[in-house]
């Protein structure tokens, strides 16, 4: 089966050894190229270890404020309603700072597509706590784990906007190679459905971070499937069908 | 074209669709809430986009976004909103986008108040926003002029590549007005060379900070800001040829200052007016041929007196006096005879 | 005739490839690259060239490619 590099990866990343980033800007970069759609695709990326991209990543980039990636990509979507438009985000970045914005965005069940990678820490800024940090677990700001008691539980998105009309949410992950297939399969109906004008479309990817979580590579993904999963289940939550 | 009466927002609002905007993403705050109001039916008649925004940094990012696409793009708040924007302008500015913000001035700082007022002067002439970047930044005193520097403004946003102020107030915002609009100009996004639409079969656009890909970014930066200031200053004058104490007002204030030049020639007392469109960048040249004025005062609504660093310095450091309102609109006769302390050397110098 | 290539300057050593591939064919052992990261080696006997090496590898250091075509 031949397997050559997309065209939108025309300069390898900058991400850290074993992170699920380099494997995700490949997945929306290949949907993208196999629904035809990667010369018009416009993304607002993120603040974070998102921002590595608009060096990289080879479409249309807006270098969005801190949080504010799916304003951004509404302002975008609404001036090129043809153009797949999508915002590509941490959990810090969405969930902390851009809670509102990542709502809203939802909430008015705006065309655009979310790609949300959950790392479960702020990694650019060197692993500190972030809304999806899960209880107990250590980071730079909860050096003796999260205290669920100070800062409340971990933040699931996909419960969050089950409740909302949206066109598709989905949760994946990237621990092995039927996980890496699944996710790809999410994100392309994110995109069928924004291209279908159904409204809102969002993937979240559980995403291994072996450097702020002192993990190997391997590690981490196995980290993945006995701990994060548990509290993170995958699977399609909303726009699935069987 | 007839003439209209007109309220200052909504003259606003229409001067926008007239210079081509297409797309305004914004949230309600008087006194600017008009704005939002009129362009709520007015965006889709003319086959624009109208968003009302969860907040003002929604609305400065779609915005963002929109100028991205090469759209004219739109927001408008006053104080407590437009301070929210900040972040926004800087990234708009940051990344060389056009679009165009009105800050309908109230009262006061923290919630403050309604009422008109003059005090986001520093933040908008001075960047509310971190980083070194200027927006241009305009300063009506009619409502027909209002809608002059409104539609001029989506043409400078894109000639510079860079965001413009309207810094208007919410006495001017509030009037009613004859105006004159003129004809609907249509926008063509695509005309742009930078703005994206995909990439097709060309290289990838990318919006972010110049700085990254510019790598004269020091000298270029500065060098656009120098041109600006040498070619966009704007600013009336009135009587100032033989005056002894020019006063330096905008907005709803140089109105008021007008009337009290008047008053005070008639008394024999040698006053002009300068009075800035423009302020940034600040009409320095205005006060370059003035060497017989002996003072200065700058007359704001503003209790810490904002504008007159900006008349000291164009002044060259000749005597400067504040001449501070506050919570309401001054009378005339207020500010004259505030003139006569100067003139009778009873009134304190700002430095 | 399909090949693997591997373009070792990319990889950074994660091993992803290595537990995922179904043959066994991949190894740490290929040379240390330029950013000293070891990298893989492929036992061309072992590949069917099936692809999960290039579908899990975070840093795109896998294709394959018609044997002419490699360059």
């Amino acid at each position: 089966m031949k397997k050559r590099r997309s065209k939108i990866l025309y300069v390898d990343h900058k991400f850290c050894p074993g992170c699920g980033h380099g494997i995700v800007n490949r997945l929306v970069a290949e949907v993208l190229e196999e629904m035809n759609e990667d010369k018009g695709a416009i993304c607002a990326v993120a603040v974070g270890c998102s921002s590595l991209m608009p060096d990289t990543y080879g479409v249309d980039i807006v270098q969005s404020q801190h949080g504010r990636a799916a304003a951004v990509a509404v302002g975008i979507k609404r001036c090129r309603p043809d153009n797949m438009v999508f915002s590509y985000q941490g959990d810090g970045d969405a969930l902390a700072i851009g809670f509102s914005e990542t709502m809203y965005a939802a909430i008015r069940n705006e065309n655009i597509t979310v790609i949300l990678i959950n790392n479960n820490n702020f990694g650019m800024t060197g692993g500190q706590m972030s809304p999806t940090t899960l209880e107990n677990q250590r980071t730079t700001t909860s050096p003796y784990g999260r205290d669920v008691s100070l800062t409340g539980k971990p933040l699931d998105v996909m419960k969050l906007m089950g409740t909302l009309d949206v066109a598709y949410l989905a949760r994946g992950t990237l621990t092995d190679i039927k996980e890496i297939t699944k996710t790809k399969k999410y994100i392309r109906k994110a995109f069928e459905a924004q291209k279908n004008k159904a409204g809102y479309s969002l993937v979240e990817i559980l995403s291994p971070c072996p450097t702020n979580w002192g993990m190997t590579p391997l590690n981490a993904c196995k980290h993945i499937n006995q701990v994060v999963q548990s509290v993170y289940p995958l699977g399609e939550y909303q726009g699935g069908g069987k | 074209m007839t003439r209209k009466l007109m309220k200052g927002n909504d003259a606003i609002a229409e001067a926008a669709i007239r210079g081509g905007c297409r797309f305004f993403a914004g949230y309600p705050i008087t006194p600017q809430s008009e704005i939002l109001e009129y362009l709520s039916w007015r965006m889709p008649e003319v086959g624009g986009v109208f968003i009302q925004t969860e907040s003002e940094i929604s609305g400065i990012s779609m915005v963002y976004g929109a100028a991205a696409t090469g759209a004219r793009a739109f927001t408008s708040s006053s104080g407590p909103g437009f301070s929210l924007m900040q972040e926004g302008i800087s990234y708009i500015a940051s990344a060389e986008l056009p679009c165009v913000i009105v800050d309908v001035q109230r009262y006061g700082s923290g919630l403050a108040d309604i009422f008109t007022g003059q005090g986001d002067y520093w933040q908008a002439v001075k960047n509310g926003g971190h980083g070194d970047y200027r927006c241009l930044v305009y300063a009506p005193n009619s409502v027909q002029e209002t809608v002059d520097l409104t539609v001029s403004a989506f043409d400078k946003a894109e000639e510079y590549r860079n965001p413009v102020l309207i810094l208007t107030d919410a006495s001017i915002a509030q009037m009613m007005e004859p105006v004159e609009f003129p004809a609907l100009k249509d926008h063509n996004q695509d005309a742009l060379p930078w703005a994206m639409n995909g990439k097709g079969d060309g290289q990838n656009k990318r919006h972010t900070s110049i700085m990254y890909y510019n790598l004269d970014y020091d000298n270029y930066l500065k060098n656009k800001y120098d041109k600006i200031i040498e070619k966009e200053q704007q600013w009336e004058e009135i009587k100032t040829e033989d005056a002894e104490l020019v006063l330096v007002a905008y907005g709803i204030s140089s109105r008021i200052c007008a009337e009290v030049v008047e008053m005070a020639r008639k008394e024999g007392l040698m006053v002009g007016l300068i009075r800035p469109i423009t302020l940034y960048p600040f009409p320095v040249k205005a006060f370059e041929k003035l060497e017989k004025v002996k003072y200065f005062a700058s007359v704001e609504m503003s209790c810490l007196s904002q504008m007159i660093e900006d008349v000291v310095m164009a002044a060259r450091c000749r005597p400067t006096y504040p001449i501070r309102g506050g919570m309401k609109v001054y009378e005339a006769e207020e500010i004259l005879s505030a003139v006569k302390d100067i003139f009778a050397g009873n009134a304190k110098e700002v430095y | 005739m399909e090949k693997l290539i591997i373009h070792r300057e990319s990889c950074k050593g994660c091993q992803y490839c290595i537990v995922n591939c179904p043959k066994e064919a991949l190894t740490m052992t290929g040379p240390i690259n330029i950013a000293g990261y070891m990298t893989t080696e492929v036992d061309a006997d072992k590949c069917i060239t099936c692809g999960i090496c290039y579908n899990v590898c975070p840093d795109y250091v896998y294709e394959i490619l018609e044997e002419e075509a490699k360059a």
